[in-house]
């Protein structure tokens, strides 16, 4: 059954007054590699269907797998039973009217019918290089191709088919680690051999890492670094929701300079930069969001529900899936910290001491409203002095205010890299240096 | 059923596997969430499908598909093997799965009353109540409460002859205020913050009392707005047993996984510095305490019939006074050690693989009353329900945070304060643990997010607790 099919069925068995149809249809593969082979090599076929029902103000929402008409006809008529148990909710102005959609090229074939035999070998690469250098790989590689359709009764009907190839790996030496990762919607943006080579860079760099006084320093950030600050201030408060409920991070400062002016951070679905989608979980096209302009606070994004609640406000593109959980709220996809003109190295020769730092792990937030985040650095942390990479550490945690870090940004790399983002789209980000970052504690 | 499960074995083994194993599973699951007196979140969840998982000579693959037919099962077992034959290009070590497997029979959770038996209209009607008393309080900006029933129906079977049924019910609810001032965010969670899960009826909502708990919850929100920030100190640290189940499940459990021990986990969820020469010779804590991994326990998250590779639900010591004794293992994993398994492998549905998982993780009780715990402090914190929480990768370093304490004076509970955070390293604060509350505070609480494995999966695990106290700990990582 095609998309088409799908929202057709649900259509015609709905009593509501108005109904959406949002259907995923997904071909993940996975091969994940540890100890120098492959451990585990896995693929899944699924479709997921999500049915809102509304009744006046009221929604019901029901989800499914199943694909039989008959099912699909059992699902139309769970969301509208559980749309009518339910009180008046004023807040809620209806599904969002049908807008003109600019289609966006996000498939390659390449990627949709990658074998598992081609994964295989593309790995291989990776663990070969590292047993070549006594080291010991583990990563993975994944292919996806996905079809994502929204329609609603109101005439909305969108459909996007893209793909998906992320490859990424830890290689460990004796006592010290790389990490480096690929993704995009071609299979050409995943290349196993410079992977390996880059993650491998970071073992030889980091061998035989010192102990290090936690405090605050200058940090140079490798985009793997610089992308955990882009997601956690996403997550913190980039989505309107989280203002409204005055838990982000922009509440009190919107319009305000809260970041240094080189900090320029937008969403831009239609980016090809990016891993583009035309529109989000409502069928409504994505716009152009500055979040943080020149260092200025300026808009968080914005679904129909959390429109609907501010007069005059439309939609920008960005509702996630509807759940039974309960709303999530709007959240940003294509995020874009814009690139600066400074390298890695010059950032490096322009630090009197600092830190070098490769990535971070294990991210949580401890205060919201200022996006402080506590986590550790790892796979390569190192103490720059006098402008060159002195020596190795080991891993540092630190808690650390992610508004705050990126008002003392004092550069922005010239290149960006794009990589796979929590949200389940991506992040195009830079490297970064940055004038302070506080250390808390360190590990063994 | 079984016409569909033999011929997915029987193809497997025809396509060359030398083992083979799949599971067909019927979810459902079912979520009310109310929000600020309106409805947010209402709805029903299925999902079925099948996963098949084959070794062919030393390499494994696994394939899986939504679509349950005969057809359907004769392409995805193939894929399978196609799958384990292009990993056998980058081999490993030889692959040993110990003793066969040949568990028959079926398990139903014990439950009082079936969760779908209970209306939406009764659920709501619970949620809205305990949320009208939440937003009663003029200082609460966003009140929430929440209700979930599971139904997980699966079918395990092998190439060694195993074949087992089981119906696992899931029962739970929770409620939070948020109160929000010019410059903070402070939130307040009963039973626990995240969602409180059991392996339970919906006696398990019941008994929580999310509505008479309503008023405490909003009132203790609003009043941390303006309390006193925790201090930064090395001081003496009391944990409530919900904060310390967090605790074991982050740096107990997860380092016990034998899976990370042998690096498997290394590039996602990490490692483990609990390496294999330390068992039976590595002091984890001190004399009182001791850690449980059990699948057996009544309304734990991680109780079952049998897991994922079909090995029967038990109960395994982990650490025994003070000294780590175990790990949570695999069948592949198990006999590296010349172990058989403990019935750890646990994948979160039909189109994932299993992965070693806690399964009821918990510190056995102590002998002391809370009130005597506390009587026996001079100065210290109490912590209670988590807030924040972050591990590095081999699980040493650890930071948390708690949504409340309260200042600990001369053996009385004194000043609220609010942002409390502690940090460590694992061995040395459970060396540094020299009470623990006896059995009459101790309580099983349910991790329904634990997150593991690529592609990523959900898990529900249990984590028994009492209160306990912890020396020389230090406090108040950011003011």
């Amino acid at each position: 059954m095609n998309f088409r099919q799908i929202a057709e069925a649900v259509m015609a068995a709905s009593f509501a007054d108005e109904t959406e149809v949002l259907a995923m249809e997904q071909n993940e593969s996975l091969t994940r590699f540890a100890n120098n082979y492959i451990h585990q090599n896995v693929t899944e076929r699924n479709v997921q269907i999500t049915v809102r029902s509304v009744i006046e103000t009221k929604i019901g929402i029901a989800v499914s797998n199943d694909v039989r008409p008959e099912r699909l006809r059992e699902l139309a008529i769970r969301a509208y039973d559980v749309a009518k148990l339910q009180p008046e909710n004023p807040e809620f102005k209806g599904l969002p009217p049908p807008q003109a959609l600019t289609s966006v090229k996000a498939f390659d074939g390449a990627v949709a019918e990658c074998t598992p035999e081609q994964r295989a070998a593309s790995v291989g690469i990776i663990c070969r290089k590292a047993a070549d250098r006594g080291c010991s790989a583990a990563g993975s590689m994944t292919t996806s191709s996905l079809n994502v359709g929204v329609a609603n009764s109101k005439g909305v009907f969108a459909e996007h088919r893209f793909t998906l190839a992320d490859e990424s790996t830890v290689i460990m030496g004796q006592n010290s680690s790389g990490w480096a990762q690929r993704t995009g919607w071609q299979l050409a943006a995943v290349e196993a051999e410079s992977l390996a080579d880059e993650a491998l860079s970071k073992v030889t760099m980091g061998a035989d890492p010192v102990d290090f006084e936690p405090g605050e320093y200058a940090v140079v950030l490798d985009p793997y670094a610089t992308a955990d600050l882009l997601e956690m201030l996403a997550y913190d408060g980039m989505g309107a929701l989280a203002v409204q409920e005055g838990r982000s991070w922009m509440n009190g400062r919107i319009g305000q300079r809260i970041m240094a002016d080189n900090v320029s951070i937008i969403d831009d679905g239609m980016s090809t930069g990016g891993i583009p989608w035309p529109f989000d979980f409502e069928g409504v096209p994505k716009k152009v969001v500055p979040v943080v302009a020149s260092g200025v606070a300026v808009s968080p994004v914005y679904d129909s529900f959390t429109a609907g609640r501010e007069d005059g406000k439309q939609s920008t593109g960005h509702a996630t899936p509807p759940s039974p959980q309960g709303r999530f709220g709007p959240a940003p996809m294509n995020l874009f910290l814009r690139a600066g003109s400074t390298s890695v190295e010059a950032m490096i020769k322009s630090t009197k001491f600092g830190l070098y730092i490769t990535r971070f792990w294990y991210t949580r937030t401890v205060h919201p409203r200022d996006a402080v985040v506590t986590g550790m650095t790892r796979d390569g942390t190192f103490v720059i002095r006098d402008g060159e990479i002195a020596h190795p550490v080991k891993s540092l945690r630190f808690t650390q205010s992610y508004v705050e870090a990126l008002k003392y940004a004092q550069a922005i790399g010239e290149t960006t890299r794009v990589l796979r983002s929590g949200f389940g789209g991506a992040v195009s980000v830079p490297a970064v240096k940055l004038a302070k970052f506080r250390f808390t504690s360190s590990t063994r | 059923m079984k016409e569909f499960i033999s011929h997915a074995l029987d193809v497997a083994k025809a396509k060359g596997a030398r083992y083979a194993d799949i599971r067909i599973i019927d979810h459902r699951e079912q979520v009310v969430t109310v929000k600020n007196g309106n409805v947010d979140g209402i709805g029903d969840q299925y999902s079925q499908g099948f996963g098949i998982r084959v070794l062919v000579g030393n390499s494994w693959g696994f394939a899986s598909s939504a679509y349950v037919a005969m057809a359907e099962i004769e392409r995805v077992a193939t894929l399978a093997v196609k799958i384990a034959k292009a990993s056998a290009t980058v081999p490993g070590e030889d692959v040993n799965l110990g003793s066969s497997v040949t568990s028959t029979g079926q398990y139903t959770t014990p439950i009082e009353v079936d969760p779908f038996s209970i209306s939406l209209e009764q659920k709501l009607d619970l949620l809205f109540r305990a949320d009208e008393i939440l937003r009663r309080n003029s200082g609460v900006k966003v009140s929430e409460a929440n209700a979930i029933a599971i139904r997980n129906h699966k079918f395990f079977s092998n190439t060694e002859g195993a074949l087992v049924e089981q119906i696992i019910y899931e029962g739970g609810g929770a409620i939070a205020a948020t109160a929000v001032s010019e410059t903070e965010v402070q939130i307040r969670s009963h039973p626990n913050s995240f969602r409180y899960q059991g392996t339970s009826g919906w006696e398990y909502v019941t008994n929580a009392d999310l509505v008479g708990n309503a008023e405490r919850v909003a009132a203790e929100a609003v009043a941390l707005l303006s309390a006193d920030v925790c201090p930064s100190k090395e001081t003496t640290l009391i944990l409530d047993s919900s904060q310390l189940a967090l605790q074991i499940h982050e740096s107990c459990g997860h380092p016990t996984e034998l899976d990370r021990v042998f690096g498997t986990e290394a590039a996602f969820a990490g490692r483990s510095f609990l390496t294999t020469e330390k068992r039976n010779k590595f002091r984890y804590g001190s004399d009182i305490v001791n850690l449980t991994a059990d699948s057996v326990r009544a309304t734990g998250l991680g109780t079952f019939g049998w897991d994922d590779e079909g090995v029967p639900a038990s109960s395994t010591p982990l650490v025994r006074n003070g000294e780590f004794v175990g790990y949570l293992m695999s069948r592949e994993t198990a006999s590296k050690l010349a172990l058989e398994s403990n019935g750890c492998m646990r994948a979160d549905g039909w189109n994932r693989i299993p992965l070693i998982r806690m399964t009821n993780v918990s510190l056995e009780p102590g002998t002391w009353e809370l009130d005597d715990i506390i009587a026996d402090t001079e100065d210290g914190i109490f912590m209670e329900t988590n807030r924040s929480w972050s591990i590095d990768d081999m699980r040493l370093n650890f930071q948390f945070g708690t949504e409340i304490g309260y200042e600990i004076e001369r053996g009385k509970r004194g000043r609220l304060l609010k942002n409390c955070t502690y940090t460590g390293i694992t061995p040395d604060f459970w060396k540094s643990c020299d009470a623990i509350g006896n059995s009459r505070h101790w309580r099983l609480w349910g991790t329904p997010n634990c997150g593991k494995g690529e592609p990523m999966q959900t898990m529900g695990t249990g984590h028994g607790a009492s209160p306990a106290r912890f020396r020389n700990v230090k406090v108040g990582v950011f003011r």
